[in-house]
């Protein structure tokens, strides 16, 4: 790929990728069997990974959404789920950084950057794709709001110090009646569920979220009321830009294993490299890496233009997430029966990247997005 | 301590180098570079020495202007300022020529307490830089550090690597140390240094502003020329497969060490 990144995007890349190679990846499949990795999180609490693209002043790096998806990149070549936990803890921080007070950009922007990690919870046990159809309320009392239900699917659920909060402040006004609310773990309303067993990604966390008359103040709204639905809908064109460096860095792997192994694995007199069989299958996972990586870049560009980018978003997040399986399929193919083992990494690539296709919207309704977008253009 | 002077090489971040077929010298301009990870332990040791001391830390390369990719990263880890030797007149340098202008770049910057270097560049693996620019500023060195001591009287003790073993030795500062990749572990540069890092001009000098006698730089000022460039083959270890019970495996074992004279 040919595109020019900035010196410092391109320092900020090297250093990721450095930090990937030597402190995430030896870890990659230990977290598929131990779960989330809190020791290599504080590393990258140190290392100023949490907060790569905050203002200067909320102790940020500084960075743009470009610098932000190179980092994802680089981190998903070693381990898709760090990736993820770390797109999970921006969708919750960018919704304070694009619509939080001067107050609460204070008050948890600098936690989010240096010390602690973020949650972002919107889906519900019966609400995931239709997000307007979530149950859980906000209902204003003297002092604030009492929250009352259950999520689900929270990515970083329990390992996190602050969530954003999905909730109906208006049950009669649909998608427009959902607010969004900064809530601290500590508060005794709050209780982390049930701890999803899950396929792959198994080293992100994901629970459920207990709302038990769970009060916070006024300053704990974020934007207005009913504001909710539209900071959740930006917040999440942005992680699936992340969803495409996941895909893109994925595949990546599960390239270069599968080349590797192509090169030393003989058969009819010679590695299965010279086979054409083969060369297809490499061909076509290289030509999507090329793509995914093309289109992630580019609407990451377009987010730091602060350039409008839903359907771009949506685009890259459906084409990462079909070619990531298809990268993962075809690199336990090339690996024949070592492939279908545990010990090897592409049975691994493949529980992960099965969740792109499913996570921060899922592929049938991006496609539904994306065709009317485009059915709505002459 | 007020003055640290670290020098930085950056070298191809692949083993797959490149070499002009024509010059004999490795082909930089279209490969990655990295800063040469034994000068990644240069730096650290600078930066913690002046996290102790307050001193100051000036980072130093010879090359061409890529070569600041490196030097900002050495400012991202910690270092104060930068500053690039570079112009065609200096390229081509062997060993002796780099440090000849490597000293000059120290003497213009007004010499300093410490001089340090990585023990080797893993492009050109000669470890001969260091030692030789002591000797061109007249400074005392101890090469191969592994652990760095500052003393309050002016003096520091080294434990070094030797092909005797372990040694420790006291040198008077000024000096110049090249340190080994065991005397610590390199932190990362993170990410709001290296944003400031990436901004940052680099100073730059060329053999004028560095006073250099034309005829001891570059090329001119090289002594050795490297007349060709090969990869060796590879040795036969004349691998012996021993089949059998290990009772009789053993008594071969024997007789091809006995036959041998080791035995």
């Amino acid at each position: 790929m040919f595109v020019e990144f900035s010196t410092e995007q391109k320092m900020v890349q090297k250093m990721v990728r450095e930090f990937a190679e030597k402190e995430v990846a030896p870890l990659n499949q230990e977290m598929d069997r131990e779960g989330f990795p809190h020791k290599l999180f504080d590393k990258m609490k140190e290392n100023g990974f949490l907060g790569i693209h905050f203002p200067e002043k909320y102790k940020g790096g500084d960075g743009d959404a470009v610098t932000s998806a190179l980092t994802i990149y680089e981190l998903a070549k070693a381990s898709a789920s760090v990736a993820l936990a770390l797109d999970a803890h921006w969708l919750a921080a960018d919704t304070i950084l694009a619509h939080g007070s001067e107050e609460q950009k204070q008050k948890y922007l600098a936690r989010a950057a240096t010390d602690t990690i973020f949650a972002f919870s919107l889906t519900e046990p019966c609400a995931g794709s239709d997000a307007a159809g979530i149950q859980t309320v906000a209902e204003q009392s003297g002092d604030g709001y009492v929250l009352n239900g259950t999520k689900a699917w929270c990515t970083n659920g329990g390992v996190s110090g602050v969530y954003v909060i999905l909730a109906k402040t208006d049950k009669t006004k649909g998608a427009k009646g959902i607010s969004a609310f900064i809530v601290e773990e500590s508060n005794p309303g709050l209780k982390v569920g049930k701890k999803e067993d899950k396929m792959g990604m198994r080293g992100s966390q994901t629970t459920e979220l207990i709302l038990d008359d769970c009060k916070v103040g006024h300053d704990a709204l974020l934007g207005r009321e009913g504001d909710g639905f539209k900071i959740a809908m930006m917040a999440l064109d942005g992680a699936r830009i992340s969803i495409g460096a996941i895909g893109a860095g994925l595949s990546e792997t599960a390239l270069k294993v599968s080349k590797e192994y192509a090169a030393q694995r003989q058969a009819f007199g010679g590695p299965i490299a010279n086979l054409q069989a083969i060369q297809f299958k490499i061909a076509e996972m290289a030509i999507g890496i090329e793509a995914i990586k093309l289109m992630t870049f580019d609407v990451a560009r377009m987010k730091a233009a602060g350039m409008r980018h839903t359907k771009e978003a949506a685009m890259v997040k459906v084409f990462a997430g079909d070619h990531s399986v298809k990268c993962a399929l075809e690199a336990i193919q090339i690996h024949g029966g070592y492939g279908y083992s545990r010990e090897y990494l592409p049975e691994l690539l493949l529980r992960d990247a099965k969740l792109l296709q499913i996570g921060e919207g899922a592929t049938e309704v991006l496609l539904m997005l994306i065709g009317r977008t485009e059915l709505a253009t002459k | 301590m007020n003055t640290i002077v670290v020098c930085v090489k950056q070298v191809p971040a692949t083993n797959d180098v490149k070499i002009d077929p024509v010059t004999k010298n490795l082909v930089r301009e279209s490969v990655e570079g990295i800063m040469n990870p034994y000068d990644k332990n240069a730096v650290e040791e600078a930066v913690r020495i002046k996290e102790r001391t307050g001193c100051n830390v000036i980072a130093l390369s010879m090359g061409p202007p890529q070569y600041k990719e490196s030097l900002r990263e050495a400012i991202a880890m910690g270092c104060d300022d930068a500053i690039l030797l570079s112009s065609r007149a200096l390229g081509g340098a062997d060993t002796l020529a780099t440090a000849y202008t490597l000293s000059k770049g120290i003497e213009k910057i007004g010499g300093a307490d410490l001089i340090l270097f990585g023990r080797h560049a893993v492009d050109a693996d000669t470890g001969q830089v260091g030692p030789i620019t002591a000797e061109f500023l007249g400074l005392p060195q101890a090469t191969f550090v592994t652990r760095l001591e500052l003393e309050d009287d002016g003096w520091l003790t080294a434990d070094r690597l030797s092909p005797a073993g372990a040694e420790t030795v006291r040198v008077k500062l000024p000096a110049v140390v090249t340190v080994t990749g065991e005397i610590n572990t390199p932190r990362y540069a993170v990410p709001i240094r290296i944003m400031k890092a990436a901004r940052r001009d680099i100073l730059v000098y060329n053999e004028q502003d560095l006073g250099c006698d034309p005829e001891r730089i570059g090329i001119k000022g090289s002594r050795t020329v490297v007349t060709s460039v090969f990869t060796p083959p590879k040795p036969d270890r004349g691998t012996v497969m021993i089949e059998g019970s290990a009772e009789e495996a053993a008594r071969r074992v024997a007789g091809i060490l006995s036959d041998a004279g080791v035995l």
